[in-house]
């Protein structure tokens, strides 16, 4: 060990302050709502209809979930595919493959007001959606589209090249391989990034409220589509920013916050287990 | 057969990965189509350097000088509380976590990140709105307020970038300054971070994106006032604040001046991201 001078008993002082500091506010965010919002959660705020007596959030919790599946099933077969050409098809430097990398960059970096702008200029308006649920759906899709490229594009490369190569050797053809082999040993590591999606989405509220709007309640009927539809982190918006149901606001950002944990925790095992698969 | 079934996959896969390509042209195409009118039709140096925002009086006076001012400030308030905060907690996880202790504080990094910008908002409301407002008066909703909250917003961002960015330096460099007799703090600081320089800039330019770009935290701290700046513990607005605050209700040329203020807004990110693009190619991240 060397000898140890002022500036690096400062230095290391530094980075355990900043450490400390980061930790300590994570924690506080955390226990503070936990703290506050918990005794309030009540049988009222779970209340099947949505009303100005039990602020339920029953309703923008079931959007929520509408949201996310029907999202899901746009962003998903896309992003996927799109990663299975970039890693197995696409020749590695060419134009169009650098151009849909430069793209994706880009979009991930898209701040989502700019979504949300752009969904009520193409979704609700040019295409006459309305402001909706399925606008919202599309825009979110948009926004974890470059999310769900990235991390399958990561698992897919993840899979060892035998896998492959034995697949070929037993007279598989490409797509076959891609299907049957490749896929399912990157499966893990996409699902983790589906779920990072989800969290993306459950969290979203800036490109949400001009396009899927902040209507309480659940859409039903044929065109269940079109109807507006608040998610729950818009409810928790349109609460806190009304400034009269602060107690069910700290209990609905609780539940807000144990739905990010798990999701949290979920993806982190799942990345976990191709870790451990890979042999690392 | 088989053939033709191999090339339909390989078009489909090929569509599906244009499709980002096409979105992107989708999002520039409307947002100037609807946006850079309103900036010709008001004027462009009134538009970029009016310092008035008001939409309802007639003539309306529609400057955004001071939300592009607002922006500026609450970013530059959040960059310099959350960068250095920051790269010190990156070279903590990097170089100086236990291995014990690094499995627990990943994760809650990523959970740092993972918490809604509205939960973000609400716990500034009720802790960092009050804490201003006792300690230097005022309402409490400020830019101080939004800085701070901005601050720890970009967090798991800086530090993300920055952990990969320093542990992406070889070994070698550390063990050979150890060698010549220096400290593990200064080998680090002096050997290790030299060498990192633009994966740790990089981070906190992606940070700096993300302060510019967010909304609803700002929206819910910053008191939301459309004028030049009084001070940092006054109330100000920002670009992404306007937008969302007015929106709502704007017709005509207000809301077509709104797409302008979002057109800015994407060109400020434009930027930042190409910064960003650069720095983190030159980091060979």
């Amino acid at each position: 060990m060397s000898r140890k001078d002022y500036l690096s008993v400062l230095l290391s002082l530094l980075v355990k302050v900043s450490a400390c500091i980061t930790f300590s506010v994570l924690f506080f965010i955390v226990g503070f709502i936990f703290y506050k919002g918990i005794p309030h959660i009540s049988a009222d705020l779970f209340a099947w209809e949505y009303n100005s007596d039990n602020v339920s959030l029953t309703p923008a919790l079931i959007n929520t979930l509408l949201m996310v599946f029907l999202a899901l099933m746009l962003s998903v077969p896309v992003g996927v595919s799109a990663a299975v050409y970039l890693t197995e098809y696409a020749k590695k430097r060419s134009r169009l493959v650098e151009i849909i990398r430069i793209t994706t960059e880009t979009l991930s970096g898209i701040p989502s007001i700019v979504y949300g702008l752009f969904g009520f200029l193409f979704f609700v308006t040019v295409l006459k959606w309305g402001i909706s649920l399925i606008s919202g759906v599309f825009t979110v899709s948009i926004m974890v589209l470059p999310l769900i490229m990235r991390t399958t594009e990561e698992a897919l490369k993840a899979v060892p090249e035998l896998y492959r190569e034995g697949s070929y050797g037993l007279g598989a053809g490409k797509f076959r391989t891609v299907f049957s082999i490749i896929i399912p040993a990157a499966f893990p590591g996409i699902l983790s990034g589906i779920i990072l999606a989800v969290g993306r989405i459950v969290g979203e509220t800036a490109a949400l409220i001009y396009t899927s709007g902040t209507v309480a309640e659940i859409p039903s009927g044929k065109d269940f589509l079109f109807d507006s539809a608040r998610t729950l982190s818009l409810h928790m918006y349109t609460l806190s920013s009304e400034g009269l149901y602060t107690n069910q606001a700290y209990a609905t950002a609780a539940v807000l916050l144990v739905i990010v944990l798990l999701i949290n925790r979920l993806s982190e095992k799942l990345a976990k287990r191709i870790m451990k698969g890979n042999g690392k | 057969m088989k053939k033709y079934k191999e090339k339909i996959f390989e078009t489909v896969f090929l569509l599906a990965a244009c499709i980002s390509i096409i979105c992107v042209m989708l999002i520039c195409f409307f947002l100037f189509i609807n946006g850079l009118p309103a900036i010709g039709k008001i004027g462009l140096k009134e538009f970029f350097t009016g310092t008035q925002w008001k939409p309802g009086d007639t003539p309306p006076l529609f400057g955004i000088f001071p939300m592009i001012l607002g922006s500026i400030l609450v970013t530059a308030g959040a960059v310099s509380i959350g960068a250095p905060v920051g790269v010190f907690a990156a070279v903590f996880l990097a170089k100086f976590c236990p291995e014990k202790i690094l499995k627990w504080l990943k994760p809650a990094v990523d959970l740092l990140a993972g918490i809604p910008s509205v939960v973000y908002g609400f716990f500034g409301i009720v802790t960092i709105v009050p804490a201003v407002r006792n300690v230097f008066g005022g309402n409490g909703y400020s830019i101080l307020t939004a800085s701070i909250l901005l601050g720890i917003m970009i967090l798991p961002t800086v530090i993300s970038v920055c952990t990969e960015a320093i542990k992406a330096v070889p070994e070698s460099y550390y063990h050979g300054s150890l060698a010549l007799g220096a400290s593990h703090e200064r080998s680090i600081f002096f050997a290790v971070l030299p060498a990192a320089k633009s994966g740790i800039l990089a981070s906190v330019i992606l940070g700096t994106g993300r302060a510019v770009g967010e909304t609803m935290a700002v929206i819910m701290v910053s008191g939301n006032q459309p004028r030049m700046p009084q001070g940092i513990v006054k109330g100000i607005r920002t670009l992404t604040a306007n937008i969302v605050i007015e929106m709502g209700y704007a017709a005509d040329l207000h809301r077509e001046a709104l797409f302008a203020s979002g057109v800015v807004l994407f060109m400020f990110i434009l930027v930042i991201n190409l910064l960003f693009l650069l720095l983190k190619r030159r980091a060979g991240l």
